[in-house]
């Protein structure tokens, strides 16, 4: 009976701390966005980041992208060839797929992983050895000189990288289509760029834009707020991961809703 | 002048400051002691305002701080140096950016001289040809001489040291000892010295203070300290297990 008495409180408690995170990281946006406002940009930790999220993240997507187109035209060629008997259409499918969900998307996730984890546990561990405070006690304030240059870094690398993971993904698709359904490589780009706009391109650019700002906001929250050394280091990336992988997926939902009506795309 | 009065500080449920009323006064050196998990640290944080009490007041220069907004904030904290008690280095930083850190964002000496700096800050703490080594690559106690150099490094008028002689030896630490006696002789530095090395602190400090339960009990002269008539305080100085503080071990042995 003790125990069930427990549980509104313990729901209770949940949201309170989910309130509070929420807000805690909405602020934390607000003080970034303001920073950057007034132009305190400090360009040589920024570009530093740029090259660690951009350019040691592009192997991996580019090769997880690959794979990915290769698929899309392996799946869509059999199921049309089902359908249809021919295999139809693949530019097309692959095309829309990678360039408005799968490209932002599997992008997202991959940096959430990489650069996300990193964040946090690099922010955390500063946390619980004091650094955050020892920047303080030296001038510096740590929204300014750590929280700019990561989340700069982020939301211009991951639309970036995302572009480079449509280009590649479809690329993979190609190559399945030409040597294992047949299909010419010009009616392959015929079937692209004869359905797809400019608006489909931003839809996926805007998602990847927001998806960034979801990831890099969570890890540095999540980071500046660790406490308890090591363990709470591991649990502050665990989460950070955690909590940017499920908004991806959910809010990918409603912006696509959102992009929809506003005939982005 | 530093001028701390009523400060209560808790963590969740756990009252760790119960009133705090302490007076640092200009040019003086004041050495905080008190069991280990009394709350020195903690007192050292609220002044210098990385930490927040949730009662009392605290006065630098006449400047009310506790409820300052983050800019203003900053301003007063540049007017303080400060040693952590676990060095609290940038590990992705090397000595001599660590050192140079405070001193690039606070312009305080053109930009030309800052090089020169670093080593003679570094030079004061005994340390030579480290410039180049990151943190991880330094022994406990050079990265607290390296902490130390990087407080005292753009000249404040406060400094506060937690624990400067711990894990140094007996003769490193007496060349810190000379360091804040000569900082505080020759540049008039206002110093708060926390530590556990009753040597030290009868050598560097005009007045010694004890915290004890949240409270300051018993400040004095170094003297007066030595022989003091209060049981908690002669304990703690003499260093005796027995007497009004217990530890609450479980004794058995
Ligand atoms: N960030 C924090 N969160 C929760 N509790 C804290 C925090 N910082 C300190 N405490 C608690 O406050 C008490 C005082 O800590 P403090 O670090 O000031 O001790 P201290 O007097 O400096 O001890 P020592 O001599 O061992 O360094 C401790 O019991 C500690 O558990
Ligand atoms: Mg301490």
């Amino acid at each position: 009976m003790k125990r069930i008495k427990k549980v509104p409180h313990f729901i209770g408690n949940g949201l309170l701390n989910t309130a509070e995170g929420i807000g805690k990281a909405g602020y934390l946006l607000f003080q970034t966005v303001y920073w950057i406002g007034r132009g305190f940009v400090d360009w040589k930790n920024t570009v530093a980041q740029m090259v660690e999220v951009g350019w040691m993240s592009f192997p991996v997507i580019a090769l997880t992208s690959f794979f990915t187109g290769m698929v899309l035209a392996l799946q869509s060629g059999q199921s049309f060839k089902n359908v249809f008997n021919e295999p139809v259409f693949i530019g097309t499918v692959v095309g829309f797929s990678l360039v408005k969900e799968l490209g932002p998307v599997l992008t997202s996730i991959v940096i959430s992983g990489r650069v996300g984890a990193s964040i946090a546990a690099e922010l955390g561990t500063m946390k619980v050895t004091e650094q955050l405070d020892a920047l303080y006690t030296l001038g510096t304030n740590p929204v300014r000189y750590l929280a700019v240059p990561r989340f700069i870094a982020c939301v211009t690398m991951v639309p970036m990288l995302s572009i480079m993971s449509n280009i590649i993904g479809i690329f993979g698709g190609l190559l399945v289509s030409v040597y294992k359904w047949g299909i010419p490589s010009t009616i392959y780009w015929d079937d692209i760029f004869n359905f797809m706009d400019v608006g489909d391109f931003f839809h996926g650019v805007i998602k990847s834009f927001i998806f960034a700002a979801f990831i890099v906001i969570t890890s540095i929250h999540k980071g500046f707020e660790c406490e308890g050394g090591a363990e709470g280091v591991g649990k502050a990336t665990t989460s950070a991961v955690m909590i940017s992988m499920v908004m991806i997926l959910v809010s990918d939902y409603f912006l696509t809703y959102l992009l929809v009506l506003l005939r982005i795309g | 002048m530093i001028k701390v009065s009523g400060v209560h500080k808790k963590f969740k449920s756990k009252q760790v400051l119960r009133g705090v009323d302490l007076e640092i006064r200009d040019a003086e050196t004041l050495t905080i002691i008190g069991g280990s998990g009394c709350g020195k640290s903690v007192l050292l944080k609220n002044i210098i305002g990385l930490l927040k009490p949730e009662e009392g007041e605290i006065f630098v220069d006449g400047k009310e701080t506790t409820r300052l907004d983050e800019s203003d904030l900053l301003e007063v904290q540049k007017k303080f140096g400060y040693l952590f008690q676990g060095a609290a280095l940038f590990d992705s930083l090397t000595v001599g950016e660590n050192v140079a850190f405070g001193l690039n964002n606070m312009k305080t000496i053109p930009p030309n001289e800052i090089g020169k700096r670093v080593l003679e800050c570094l030079a004061m703490v005994g340390l030579k040809g480290v410039e180049n080594l990151k943190p991880a690559e330094l022994s406990g106690g050079m990265k607290k001489r390296v902490g130390l150099a990087r407080a005292i490094a753009h000249k404040p008028e406060y400094i506060m040291y937690d624990e400067p002689t711990t894990g140094l030896d007996p003769i490193m630490a007496d060349v810190i000892n000379d360091l804040i006696i000569h900082l505080q002789k020759q540049l008039g530095v206002t110093s708060i010295v926390v530590t556990h090395d009753m040597k030290s602190a009868y050598k560097v400090s005009n007045r010694i203070a004890m915290l004890y339960e949240g409270k300051i009990i018993g400040a004095g002269s170094p003297d007066e300290i030595k022989n003091s008539k209060d049981a908690v305080v002669h304990q703690f100085v003499e260093g005796l297990s027995q007497g009004p503080i217990t530890l609450n071990l479980d004794k058995n042995f």
